[in-house]
């Protein structure tokens, strides 16, 4: 076990390097340098060697790489171009409540998802469980700015149910409960489709497996059955999507975060990139890559430790 | 193995297969919509009622009524006219995506798969790297440095998309690289190139195809995102992402423009998932589900 | 002897898409306490259906259109679905073809046996380890303690099956039923599981059933022997006479297609001509009609009687006279 948990860490970081010494190199492919483009056209040469000089570009491109990754090591993600505030303390600032918000998005998908699947195995076969099938299926497909949109639209404008704007006063957790309902429900939505269909397929394919029909042929009751054989076998598969799909609710939350215009990783990545703020964006880029490969190793170290035949075939 | 697109290459056939896909309701409806797009995008200046770029102030903000069916937008031009041009726009990146991405991603995969053990490896973990950065962010990242446009657009969604067909290809090349009718070909001499080309392309190229065609409802959500945001087809050019971005800014003056503006997108993107998914349960059932973004 | 099991006349058939699947026709059987009952034939012929009535653990899509499975008299199909439960592990065991398959993979093999035993309320965890550890040495597995901590993709195929035995015995039951017990085996272990199969018949005062198609494992391991075609029992009887006096025509093509039998030099070996019926839609006359050598005129319009050559002896065939 341990050797494997090496194993993927060391991977996991080699990839971050990768992606570490990728995000930096894109500096290079600006036409120009980063300094002119955030300052913009009509900046005089001497305010861009000024600049320049503040984002360490005047030094020998190895230089600049080491001291990227050195800084990096110790949290120092540069600092922002306009507001000189260093970007790892935005970060930390927004990054709290988009978790937040990924969280209850993906744990109510989970739940509802779950019930859908085993719903669809205990009615298989019937007009509910197709139903659910092409419920799922539409779920999915949609995007969840467009299901944001309408929801406020819906929630917000017409009924006004639920706030439009913002995620609540702080201190008044009523409030704060309120504004997080829709981005929720819209950044989950996909995922309940996802999650029914991967539960429901997990649970009918262990289902029909030898060992369960050795449990029945031994007389063990079902909902030991269920419980014991069953479900820890089908949840495995899920674990994985789940670690996956924490990646891609964070991704999704850039857009959601923008229609409810909550503050988060989502505004303050696009707010930087519509003022050519690199520094800013390479930064949430970088943090967000670390912590999704935090999940996923830690999601693969799980699933290890619950099913022991992984642990001797490495992930090609 | 009961797949239509079997170890011989090509599909069993045009004809069984859309009867397969017909008599799936979904996959029928699937089918339906999507030739509906496709028509509006092929067609656009012929169907479009009005000129999406003419700009007529006095007009704004209108309900749908019969001069204007969709309505107008806050500049006063037709709603109609833009959506069938935005297909033309959502359609010919997905496609222009899908082409180039797949081409690329197939080389990548059989070189991964074929080459020296070596190569694969770098490969493998620029692959995993990709997949790792959170797609929109990475997008993001290559919009800052590059600045907004169409053509951005297309190069970041043809980079995200590589990594998935590359690793499609290269797990089918590694495969087929051990099975006995390679080492036969192997054993009797053939060069790399041509037991690339002749023997391992038509038999990798299948599932590729379908991966492909799932992934189109997925880079025209992506490009309506981007657009959305301001930060892929500028405006005055017509995206359903930036029509929509014109409806929510004008949410409370005119509801009506944001339902007009998501429809399409919504359906187009249930279109093709419902193809999709009827082809891939038509040729073979086993082929995985892909993950939502 | 007591008869623990009593099949009769039992008829199985099973929903499929495009119709229903025939898969067992008044078939009777009866497995004595003390005695091997075989049960042999080709793939197809109904024998994994039968063993699965005889546990009472059919199908979803299966269904029974007569007859009756007794155990000690009851009626176990016909019992509630907890009563079933109660029955299974306890009082009729099975020990499955694959054991790959048939033990869980995330489970270690002593956490598994352990819960097999959980009809026993009153013991302790403890003790059932105790139980599981005794049995596993039974079986002649060497290192049992160790065995009980692994998994069971570390084992290996005889070890598996050696856990899988022992398994079903752990609760002393009645009725054991092996289906295929060394096909998914290799000849030096399938030598090595009959023997133990053997051994542990000789101390087990129930009653055994083995299911298979190896004419081998029916020589070494059984008493008496029901050969099956196409879901029906075409004949009955002890092993030895049988296998010397073979009557019914499918057991004779059978034997002799058999590559043990043959002794001189042949230039191909024998097989049987044709293919079973569709069971979908049986034919009305003897099932085996179409490839038989003795076959009749009336053998295709009229369904074959069966013929009681002895106490033990049936054969159902036109062309078998007493």
């Amino acid at each position: 076990m341990l050797n494997y948990a090496i194993k993927r860490i060391g991977l996991a970081l080699l990839i971050l390097c990768v992606v570490m010494l990728g995000m930096f190199s894109m500096v290079f492919l600006i036409p120009g340098d980063p300094a002119s483009l955030a300052l913009g056209p009509r900046a005089t040469p001497e305010l861009k060697e000024l600049l320049r000089e503040r984002m360490g570009l005047d030094q020998p491109v190895i230089i600049q790489i080491w001291n990227f990754f050195r800084n990096a090591a110790t949290g120092d993600l540069g600092y922002d171009v306009w507001s000189r505030r260093p970007v790892f303390d935005q970060i930390a600032e927004m990054f709290p409540r988009t978790l937040i918000l990924g969280g209850v998005a993906l744990g109510g998908a989970f739940i509802l998802g779950t019930a859908l699947g085993c719903a669809a195995v205990v009615w298989r076969d019937t007009v509910i469980d197709r139903l659910l099938g092409v419920l799922s299926v539409s779920l999915i497909s949609i995007p969840s700015f467009v299901v944001a949109i309408y929801l406020l639209l819906i929630f917000a404008v017409w009924l006004k149910w639920l706030p439009a704007i913002g995620a609540g006063e702080a201190g008044n957790f009523g409030s704060q409960v309120k504004a997080i309902i829709l981005p929720a429900i819209a950044l989950g939505i996909g995922w309940v489709g996802y999650l029914a269909r991967l539960v429901r397929a997990a649970m009918l394919e262990v289902m029909e497996s030898g060992h369960i029909r050795t449990a029945r042929a031994f007389g063990l009751p079902e909902s030991r059955i269920v419980a014991r054989y069953a479900l820890r076998i089908a949840i495995v598969p899920t674990i994985t999507i789940l670690a996956v799909g924490f990646g891609s609710i964070l991704s999704g939350a850039v857009f959601v975060e923008s229609v409810f215009s909550r503050p988060g990783i989502g505004t303050l990545i696009t707010g930087a990139v519509a003022k050519r703020n690199y520094p800013v964006v390479m930064g949430t880029v970088l943090f967000m890559t670390a912590f999704y490969l935090l999940v996923v190793t830690l999601a693969d170290l799980l699933i290890a430790r619950l099913n022991p035949r992984v642990r001797d075939v490495l992930r090609s | 193995m009961s797949s239509a697109v079997d170890g011989h290459g090509g599909a069993r056939g045009i004809a069984p297969v859309l009867r397969a896909l017909l008599r799936d309701p979904m996959g029928a409806m699937g089918l339906l919509l999507v030739l509906v797009f496709v028509a509006m995008a092929l067609f656009a200046p012929l169907v479009a009622p009005a000129d999406p770029l003419a700009i007529n102030v006095v007009n704004k903000f209108q309900s749908p009524s019969l001069s204007h069916w969709a309505g107008t937008d806050q500049l006063g031009r037709d709603l109609l006219s833009r959506i069938i041009w935005g297909a033309r726009v959502a359609l010919g990146i997905a496609v222009t995506t899908v082409v180039v991405a797949g081409a690329v991603g197939l080389i990548l995969g059989l070189v991964a798969g074929y080459g020296p053990r070596w190569l694969d490896a770098i490969l493998v973990l620029l692959f995993d790297a990709m997949s790792s950065l959170p797609m929109i962010m990475f997008a993001l990242a290559v919009i800052t440095v590059v600045g907004p446009g169409t053509d951005t657009l297309i190069l970041v969604v043809v980079l995200v998309s590589i990594p998935g067909y590359a690793r499609l290809i290269r797990a089918q090349t590694l495969s087929l690289r051990d099975s006995d009718f390679i080492q036969a070909e192997r054993a009797m001499g053939a060069s790399s190139g041509r037991i690339i080309l002749l023997h391992l392309l038509p038999n990798v190229v299948g599932p590729l195809v379908v991966l492909l065609s799932m992934d189109i409802p997925v880079i025209i959500m992506l490009e309506a995102g981007l657009s959305y945001l301001n930060l892929g087809v500028r405006p005055p050019a017509p995206s359903w992402g930036n029509i929509l971005y014109d409806g929510y800014t004008s949410l409370r003056s005119a509801p009506s423009m944001v339902i007009v503006a998501g429809v399409p997108l919504v359906l187009a993107t249930l279109g093709f998932t419902f193809l999709g998914e009827g082809l891939r349960d038509a040729l073979d059932p086993r082929l995985q589900l892909r993950v939502p973004r | 002897m007591t008869a623990l099991l009593e099949i009769e006349d039992l008829s199985l058939r099973y929903h499929v898409a495009g119709g229903t699947l025939l898969a067992l026709r008044h078939v009777s059987l009866t497995a004595r306490a003390g005695e091997v009952l075989g049960i042999m034939g080709e793939s197809g012929c109904g024998k994994s259906s039968l063993a699965a009535a005889s546990i009472a653990l059919l199908a979803r899509n299966a269904e029974v259109t007569g007859g009756v499975v007794r155990y000690r008299g009851h009626d176990i199909l016909r019992m509630s679905a907890e009563e079933q439960r109660q029955l299974r592990g306890r009082h009729i065991a099975m020990i499955f073809q694959d054991p790959m398959t048939a033990f869980n993979p995330v489970l270690r093999i002593g956490e598994q046996l352990v819960d097999f035993q959980h009809h026993l309320a009153g013991l302790s965890r403890s003790d059932r380890r105790a139980r599981a550890l005794a049995q596993l040495q039974r079986v002649g597995i060497a290192d049992a303690d160790l065995c009980l901590r692994r998994y069971p993709h570390e084992l290996s195929g005889g070890m598996r099956q050696r856990a899988a035995i022992a398994a079903a015995l752990l609760m002393s039951p009645d009725v054991l039923v092996a289906d295929e017990p060394t096909t998914a085996l290799d000849v030096t272990m399938e030598a090595q599981i009959i023997h133990l199969l053997r051994e542990l018949q000789a101390d087990y005062q129930g009653a055994v059933i083995v299911v298979t198609h190896h004419l081998g494992v029916i020589a070494e391991l059984c008493d008496r022997v029901a050969v099956m075609y196409a879901g029906e029992v075409v004949e009955e009887g002890p092993v030895d006479d049988i296998y010397h006096a073979p009557q019914h025509p499918y057991t004779r093509a059978l034997l002799a297609c058999d590559p043990a039998a043959i002794h001189d030099l042949v230039h191909r070996l024998p097989t049987i001509g044709g293919q079973l019926p569709d069971l979908m839609a049986p034919p009305v006359g003897c099932s085996f009609a179409p490839r038989c050598p003795l076959v009749e005129p009336r053998c295709r319009s009229e369904a074959p009687p069966r013929v009681h050559l002895g106490p033990d002896r049936m054969a159902l065939c036109h062309a078998v006279s007493v």
